[in-house]
């Protein structure tokens, strides 16, 4: 356990050109600052509160736009807050989803990380609890850990382009994003994002 | 088992009637026949829940992805989604419309429905949430559709409490 080399900013890399026609809902803290660092579009929804409540989101706006990718990306501490969730999502097995996880061990956001790496409140995921063994057994038809960023961008990539709810845990480093800063207010990123998903559905029915 | 199949059916007619095209659920007793129909209709999405509060979050991405929604829930249902209330429904003012069967009040055998029943009102004030009760079926609909329309321009939650009169029938 521990000593990962993987940075969630290079799996965000990674995968950011295939975001452009999906609904993206990322959890609050470091993962919305990083993809919001990479370059902000009114496709991304970032959820700053209401910590594990980004996949039900993500499942009600897959069940609701079944011909639209949904990327959901979460944090191990987000989704032991509502393991439950994943049991929903397995059973109404949305083919449109994909629910990234990154792993850094650590309520790094909420603030059980510091500078450095140095983490004081890790998770049960540093002792051994395995969220893509629950995601698996929770009924989804494809889950897996991965270390690298080659595999998690094979992974990823692959989950995008198929058509199968699946769940992807990259272990990552437990490190503090460059900055926290996003400028862009909470309530003027909820209305442009709904507007996004539902101009583009008009759109593309012309 | 005395659940009013008559009146749940008006409650259904009603949700339909306010275009709803997705119901999240979990079960309690009077709840039975409207997840029924809902489960049975091939126009409707139910999602069966594992938790209350994951509700608020489907229901917010439906919002989101243009489709309009319940939440079906008894009073503990309502009490475990509270934090999803406040950080998803009222801090993104996101339309929520919650029917809540209202158990524990007046006429309720059973001690473990008490409690609940007791604080549903008190925390739904505490919450600014607006709130009425559905007691006779002729006036389900036309509150169902007032509910769904301040829940929409208010861009809040709104709670229906189904009462006893309404959902169930006492054995004779």
């Amino acid at each position: 356990m521990g000593g990962a080399e993987l940075k969630r900013i290079d799996c965000l890399k990674a995968i950011y050109p295939e975001l452009e026609e999906c609904a993206v809902v990322t959890i609050m803290g470091a993962v919305a600052a990083e993809l919001y660092s990479l370059g902000h579009r009114p496709n991304f929804f970032y959820l700053e509160h209401a910590m594990g409540l980004a996949s039900s989101i993500g499942l009600g706006i897959a069940l609701s736009q079944p011909s639209r990718k949904v990327v959901v990306i979460d944090g191990d501490g987000s989704v032991l807050m509502n393991l439950g969730g994943l049991t929903t999502l397995a059973r109404s097995r949305p083919r449109n989803l994909v629910h990234l996880i990154f792993d850094n061990e650590t309520l790094l956001s909420v603030g059980g990380g510091a500078p450095g790496g140095y983490r004081w409140f890790t998770t049960a995921t540093s002792t051994g609890t395995d969220l893509a063994g629950i995601a698996s057994a929770a009924g989804f038809p494809r889950a897996r850990t991965v270390r690298e960023l080659e595999d998690f961008a094979a992974a990823a990539l692959d989950a995008l382009k198929g058509h199968e709810l699946s769940c992807i845990v990259a272990k990552v480093d437990a490190e503090m994003p460059k900055s926290f800063l996003m400028d862009l207010h909470m309530l003027e990123n909820r209305f442009e994002f709904p507007r996004a998903l539902q101009l583009a559905i008009k759109g593309r029915s012309e | 088992m005395p659940v009013s199949v008559a009146n749940s059916q008006v409650v259904y007619d009603a949700i339909k009637h306010a275009d709803v095209k997705l119901v999240s659920a979990l079960p309690e007793t009077w709840l039975v026949h409207l997840i029924r129909m809902a489960d049975e209709d091939p126009e409707m999405t139910l999602v069966r829940l594992a938790k209350e509060e994951e509700g608020v979050g489907v229901s917010a991405g439906a919002h989101f992805a243009g489709v309009r929604s319940v939440m079906l829930m008894q009073n503990h249902g309502f009490l475990q989604a509270i934090n999803g209330i406040v950080g998803v429904s009222l801090l993104y003012k996101i339309p929520l419309l919650m029917l809540i069967t209202d158990r524990g009040g007046f006429g309720e055998k059973d001690p473990w429905q008490t409690e609940g029943g007791k604080h549903t009102r008190p925390v739904l004030d505490a919450l600014h949430i607006a709130h009425e009760d559905l007691t006779r079926p002729d006036e389900v609909e036309l509150r169902l559709a007032k509910a769904m329309a301040l829940a929409q321009s208010s861009l809040s939650p709104v709670a229906l409490l189904l009462g006893r009169d309404l959902m169930w029938e006492e054995p004779s």
